[in-house]
């Protein structure tokens, strides 16, 4: 499977994706997500103050999931330079910012990755890796990043959309369960996953298909005990995510006539108490260009943020405290049942 | 207009909530009960949604079918643990009509035959 991108689709471009999302929403009479947040008395939305930098470092993987939101893909050559990575260092610095979240495509792939991990430990931060565990096995400079990670404390926070292998191989590629099971005892041998280790490995769960995600503590509970229990795999924590419609996700809603419903179970299911912690309240997205967003997912429809600062080499933590998060019908996957952020369910 | 060919109509599910529309106060009364029978108890809430699969399967309701293989999925419930609640839907259906030949056996010894 190669990237939306590289297949030319018309689904590559983010206008062409809103375009979609409005001209649907119209169409089943669905209201605005701007206005759900003014009957709920949420509008305009601010964030609480920017204390996660989530770093974007680029759209290369070695994976091409059917689901992913950044259309990253081995075809895929945007990277984030190791100026801009230094501009991004001297935000982190500032006061109030706790966390770096790294990103990507595979962030591992970027070429001064290493470089990144090691700065930004210097600074005393929280250090996070979005890390997709079959970069752990995908070859020789690869294979000594659980002990890199482990070295600068980094938490590992892994996608593991099923703790079966049908259904994750079928979102993420066959014979990806299989990997991802090998990667996870590498991780647990050196002690992530391990209960007193202080070494933090969390799963991310995704539903594979046009549902919701169900209660992050049940699925907890089944992720724990299948796992340990047939493949010897431990983890600390599991975060239940929402698939954003945008980008492929959003194609494979379209090709399987899934789009109406999916937007309508994602509207009738708008909660306003998981809408007051949707994760751009606290989160700063930096694309692997250095342009500023709301989150990620504004990242890949293009929605940089309005006003005097919209680059990391501009931050400004007070300026970027009081904007005015931008929204778009996408917005509702953050607020559906539980909600969703980064961090899982957050109502 | 193209003629109907059925009764069944999914985006009907979704009006499930307007039958209190005529008679509001015991609709109210039928999705207080419908919300407390599933709310996590002595059986959790994901025990409860593979029951009523199960029982949407017994009762061939086709609104039921398609809610409830959405709510297991939701909660996270395989595939294998879906089709063996319906199994053991399917045997419940099929015992109580197999368990019945007990009289027909009765009814054969009764005349002899």
């Amino acid at each position: 499977m190669k990237s939306l991108l590289a297949r030319g689709s018309e689904l590559a471009s983010s206008q062409e994706q809103l375009k979609i999302l409005t001209e649907v929403s119209g169409k089943l009479g669905l209201p605005s997500f701007s206005d759900k947040l003014k009957e709920a008395a949420l509008y305009p939305l601010r964030p609480t103050g920017v204390d996660i930098l989530q770093v974007n470092v680029g759209k290369l993987c070695n994976q091409t999931c059917r689901h992913c939101h950044v259309d990253a893909g081995p075809d895929r050559r945007e990277s984030m330079s190791k100026e801009t990575m230094q501009e991004c260092l001297v935000a982190l610095a500032t006061p109030g910012v706790t966390t770096l979240d790294i990103t990507g495509g595979a962030p591992e792939m970027n070429p001064n990755f290493r470089w990144f991990v090691e700065e930004a430990s210097k600074l005393g931060k929280k250090i996070m890796i979005r890390c997709n565990l079959t970069i752990l096995l995908a070859g020789e400079k690869y294979r000594d990043l659980p002990e890199f990670f482990a070295e600068h404390k980094v938490e590992v926070v892994s996608s593991l959309p099923y703790f079966q292998k049908r259904r994750t191989d079928a979102q993420r590629g066959e014979g990806v369960f299989d990997r991802s099971m090998e990667a996870l005892r590498k991780l647990n041998a050196i002690g992530y996953g391990v209960p007193g280790s202080g070494l933090i490995l969390n799963l991310v769960y995704n539903p594979v298909g046009a549902f919701l995600a169900g209660g992050q503590s049940t699925l907890e509970n089944d992720f724990k005990k299948e796992l340990k229990q047939v493949h010897g795999v431990e983890f600390n924590s599991l975060f239940a995510l929402t698939n954003m419609p945008i980008s492929r996700f959003l194609e494979s809603l379209i090709e399987n006539d899934n789009i109406d419903t999916y937007l309508e179970r994602l509207v009738t299911a708008f909660n306003p108490v998981a809408a007051t912690g949707v994760m751009c309240r606290n989160t700063l997205s930096v694309g692997w260009d250095g342009s500023l967003y709301d989150c990620d997912f504004n990242q890949m429809l293009d929605m940089k943020i309005e006003g005097k600062v919209n680059k990391i080499s501009e931050f400004n933590k007070s300026v970027l405290d009081s904007r005015e998060i931008l929204l778009h019908q996408h917005c509702y996957g953050c607020t559906a049942g539980a909600g969703s952020s980064c961090g899982g369910s957050i109502a | 207009m193209a003629q109907e060919t059925t009764y069944y109509k999914p985006e009907d599910l979704k009006k499930f909530g307007n039958i209190g529309e005529f008679e509001p106060e015991l609709a109210k009364k039928f999705f207080d009960y419908y919300g407390a029978v599933f709310a996590d108890g002595a059986l959790s809430a994901k025990e409860k949604s593979l029951i009523a699969l199960a029982v949407a399967h017994v009762v061939q309701c086709a609104y039921c079918i398609d809610a409830y293989t959405t709510d297991t999925l939701e909660k996270g419930v395989t595939e294998e643990q879906m089709w063996e609640a319906i199994h053991v839907g399917a045997a419940i259906r099929s015992g109580s009509s197999l368990v019945h030949s007990v009289q027909a056996l009765n009814k054969v010894k009764e005349l002899g035959v």
